[in-house]
């Protein structure tokens, strides 16, 4: 594992993320009505979605299925759950009350490897009912103080939302991003959400507490309204540095809701503890427990597809690169690994193939459209040294603005013929010749100043130059 | 027997086409207009809905089909079961005007048996009373003797089977408020197996609690009436799956061999009128061939105490919906808690407050294990004691009632004196088993007495197999008070 730790002044940050995922069914948590996000406001409605007299809830079945699915991603056990109303008035809230999982949730106890090795608790992930959404109009800049009315949209009430809270593990804020995109590859890969953070079917509050390495944790602040990835990062190394220079000062924290603002970077208090909403859960008695069969568990989990921690590490080794490396994390995110396997069934190189792919496959999906075949031809004639890898990068363009085609004869029309070792070396005494001060300093030891002659080579030889092999000349004549 | 036409020979006759459905309707509205202005069992009557329907019912027959086990038989809706056009208050202030945009599922049931809604009834606001007292629209008056209320909470109900508005009318029991104003007002209630009816469409006042039942003249009727409305729903997740029963198969078997319990260690409380009724009744089933077997259930005692705890638990929540933001009662106010407060407080009467007030502190930070937790657990505690009363009898018997119908305003003075109403009707709906009340005689003043039976879940055939031993019984008991 990478020790991504981050310290400030001799305190660490200890960092916990809850996660709000709205689950991809075709209906409500708890009625028939569609879940569908950008329709027209308020007509993804019911008498449940309502909270008209009389309605009572339903559970989605595919919902739990979904949570399920969520919950088995994420290695927890699955067990007999139950489900709860928290109290509180808000107006787009229409029964006043959530009805969530609070005693018994569904997923307890798992885990989340992130590409650098690092390992991240889940101490639950539980299922619960999204509320509607506010807008609040006139003055105010869109907050409710100073707004002259607000407006309720009811097609997010009821709608099926997994909370998946991690215990507090994370250290740094390149380890928060990881974990979110990491959990975001996940939920993808298993089909339960889109998780569109821009559009708010992935949401992520941060509990954050700083001490020095090795003591009691801290007083905590939880932070709201972080609707990005970066702002993840962003949020939580303002909100730990602001709790360092509280405490410096000699204050002490205290246990907070804040708002981050992405605008001044800053985290803001929405309420203090004791301002909190006593929330009188009690079991929801519209609802019956579910206890999921072993057999139902058990055909869930047989249904997951590969995790993406599975096939970075598939890839990376494959590819002989490293399971955090861009390129793979790229391919991965993308879908292209099958892709990439094929190019080595192919015959190619799955090395050389995942590095092109990094760069000219960003725009193309799980199904490249270029055969496979014909990117395991270019990587073949780029390993026998008859490309170089700027020129195969050249045939690549060419070879998928054609929709496929023989990478050698491509090669062919291009006039890229591969140098042979006495042409370099000759260019190599002339970049000597034309650049003795970086000679010098090179065969000094000085690493950096190999730049300045290879640039020249590469420029003499406009870009043909097998580059690896210029290295290995200077090295060797040094 | 009965001045008023039973359910059952209405539907008999207009489905064999003796008798039109309009011209019982017309019957039933003619009584209305005699004595509702004295009685005020309705929040509000459709004739117009209702002779539209009791056509349609006539239709049917005429082109030679049948509408239902419930053929032209009018039917009185509590005032809390929604109607989808038609407004449903639950007679309070704060629903005022709210018409429901669909049925609830009791209410789609009785249409496709060919019952002919006239109207909804008044009741406690929200259920919560033992006297119609609380209602927001004014107190419904006892049929026999208007100077007394008809108990509650489904007083109007009640009363209109006892008026004879309608032979069958539809309440709502949480803790009583069926069983209680039938014994009062001297007809046959009951409270089914929770989960039997579907709650789905019955505004909630204690969601685990709350069960929908039928008011009629006869067990028969009853019986009748349940096989319509029991059933399972998939739009309420408590409902149950089991299948039906006949409900009318055993009501002529009489109870020879049946184990009938006396609870030993029932609260005391019961007016001597009541108790001796109850004695009689007992004796009656004994001289029909059952046993009378003594049995314990030493948490009935404690059933009030936890009720007034997880009932008004229930309702702060059931409740919280009426804010002002999307139906019913708003009064503006400056922001959105000071507009909450002030509808809120406009809105609700003071016994739907107190409880508010009563299931938030039970439900708080600090104090939820002192008195929710504990009402759950003297809750198990009740099932457990009443399980094993159930393996010594087959039906228990108790007063509906620890009175007969009292005086307007006497026990409105104190909140407390009008729950000890509920003392032997509160224990089956903590465990959810059924119970009924049964008329049998009369006690002071010439006023029915109800007698309580009590059955495991899912025992109402033998519930009104022993009731309706009660019921022929109760047809030679000497007329008058029981003395």
């Amino acid at each position: 594992m990478t020790d991504t730790r981050w310290t400030h002044d001799g305190y660490e940050m200890v960092v916990g993320l809850e996660v709000h995922v709205e689950l991809a069914t075709k209906t409500k948590l708890f009625s028939a009505s569609p879940n569908r996000f950008g329709d027209e406001p308020n007509t993804n409605i019911d008498p449940v979605t309502l909270g008209l007299p009389g309605a009572l809830p339903v559970l989605n079945k595919y919902a739990v299925e979904l949570a399920m699915r969520i919950g088995l991603a994420l290695n927890c056990t699955v067990q007999p759950c139950t489900f709860a109303r928290k109290n509180y008035f808000y107006p787009d809230m229409p029964t006043s009350y959530q009805i969530s999982q609070y005693e018994d949730p569904l997923n307890v106890d798992g885990w989340l490897d992130l590409p650098d090795g690092s390992r991240v608790g889940i101490e639950r992930a539980h299922m619960e009912q999204d509320a509607g959404k506010s807008t609040h109009v006139g003055g105010g800049e869109g907050r409710v103080h100073g707004a002259e009315h607000s407006l309720i949209d009811l097609n997010r009430a009821g709608v099926p939302l997994v909370e998946i809270v991690s215990r507090p593990d994370i250290r740094s804020p390149e380890q928060a991003r990881a974990y979110v995109n990491e959990l975001r590859a996940i939920l993808l890969a298993i089909g339960a959400s889109d998780a569109k953070m821009e559009e708010g079917s992935m949401r992520v509050d941060a509990n954050v507490s700083v001490r020095r390495p090795g003591a009691e944790l801290g007083t905590r602040c939880e932070i709201k309204n972080v609707n990005s990835v970066r702002s993840v990062g962003r949020a939580i190394e303002y909100e730990a540095k602001r709790q360092i220079l509280m405490l410096e000062a000699g204050e002490s924290i205290r246990q907070q809701t804040r708002h981050w603002d992405e605008g001044d970077g800053r985290t803001h208090t929405l309420r203090d503890k004791e301002d909190a909403d006593d929330y009188r859960y009690f079991l929801e008695p519209d609802l019956v427990p579910v206890a999921p069969s072993a057999e139902w568990i058990e055909e869930v989990r047989a249904s997951l597809p590969v995790l993406p921690a599975v096939r970075r590490a598939r890839l990376a080794e494959a590819a002989g690169l490293a399971a955090d490396s861009e390129a793979v994390g790229a391919i991965i995110d993308r879908g292209q690994d099958d892709y990439a396997f094929t190019v080595q069934a192919a015959g190619g190189d799955i090395g050389r193939a995942v590095v092109h792919m990094k760069e000219a496959f960003a725009e193309m999906g799980a199904e490249p459209t270029l055969p496979a075949a014909d990117l395991a031809g270019l990587t073949t004639l780029e390993i026998e040294g008859k490309l170089t890898a700027t020129q195969a990068k050249t045939v690549l363009g060419e070879l998928i603005e054609r929709g496929g085609g023989d990478a050698a004869a491509v090669a062919a029309e291009k006039g890229f013929e591969a140098m042979d070792t006495s042409e370099l070396e000759s260019m190599v005494d002339d970049a000597i010749a034309a650049q003795p001060d970086a000679w010098e300093k090179f065969r000094g030891g000085e690493a950096k100043a190999m730049g300045a002659l290879v640039g020249h080579i590469m420029k003499a030889s406009r870009g043909q130059a097998d580059g690896k092999l210029v290295t290995q000349i200077l090295n060797a004549r040094k | 027997m009965p001045p008023f036409s039973t359910a059952s020979e209405i539907a008999a006759r207009v489905r064999s086409g003796d008798l039109k459905a309009v011209d019982v309707l017309e019957q039933h509205l003619a009584r209305i207009d005699a004595r509702e202005t004295e009685i005020h069992a309705f929040n509000l009557v459709i004739a117009d809905a209702a002779r539209q329907q009791a056509g349609a019912v006539d239709a049917i027959v005429a082109a030679g089909g049948d509408p239902g086990p419930l053929a032209g038989v009018p039917v009185a809706l509590k005032d809390n079961m929604c109607t989808r056009g038609v407004p449903t208050t639950c007679s309070s202030k704060i629903l005022a005007g709210w018409k429901p945009p669909y049925d609830g599922t009791v209410v789609s049931l009785l249409q496709r048996a060919g019952a002919v809604a006239i109207g909804k009834t008044n009741l406690d606001e929200f259920a919560m009373g033992s006297s119609t007292e609380n209602s927001a629209f004014g107190p419904t008056r006892n049929p026999l003797d208007t100077d007394l209320v008809p108990g509650g909470s489904s007083g109007g109900s009640a009363a209109a089977v006892a008026a004879g508005f309608a032979p069958l009318s539809f309440g709502s029991d949480t803790g009583g408020s069926i069983r209680q104003p039938a014994a009062l007002c001297g007809v046959v209630g009951v409270k089914p197996t929770y989960g039997r009816v579907s709650r789905y469409g019955l505004v909630a006042f204690a969601s685990s609690l709350d069960q929908i039942g039928p008011f009629t003249h006869t067990v028969a009727d009853a019986a009748l009436a349940l096989q319509v409305v029991c059933g399972h729903d998939p739009h309420d997740s408590t409902s149950i799956a089991e299948p039906l029963p006949d409900y009318s198969a055993l009501l002529e078997r009489g109870v020879e061999g049946l184990r009938v319990g006396r609870i030993t260690d029932l609260p005391a409380g019961a007016d001597p009128d009541v108790a001796e009724r109850i004695e009689q009744a007992f004796d009656a089933l004994a001289a029909a061939g059952a046993t009378i077997v003594d049995v314990e259930v030493p948490a009935f005692t404690y059933g009030l105490t936890a009720y007034y705890i997880i009932a008004p638990a229930e309702a702060s929540s059931n409740l919280a919906r009426y804010d002002g933001v999307r139906y019913g009662l708003r009064v503006d106010a400056p922001d959105t808690h000071a507009m909450y407060s002030a509808t809120r407080a406009a809105g609700f009467g003071d016994e739907v407050k107190r409880r508010i007030l009563l299931g938030t502190y039970a439900l708080s930070a600090g104090y939820y294990d002192a008195y929710y937790g504990k009402a759950l657990r003297i809750r198990r505690l009740m099932a457990d004691d009443f399980a094993k009363a159930y393996a010594q009898a087959d039906v228990l018997l108790t007063p509906s009632s620890p009175s007969v119908a009292f005086p307007f305003g006497s026990k409105t003075a104190d909140p407390f004196a009008m729950y000890l109403c509920d003392t032997y009707t509160i224990p089956a709906n903590l465990t959810g088993e059924p119970g009924m009340s049964v008329p049998f005689g009369t006690g002071q003043n010439d006023l029915p007495v109800g007698v309580q039976v009590l059955a495991p879940a899912l025992g109402e055939p033998v519930m009104l197999q022993v009731a309706a031993e009660l019921e022929r019984a109760a047809t030679n008991l000497a007329v008058g008070s029981a003395s």
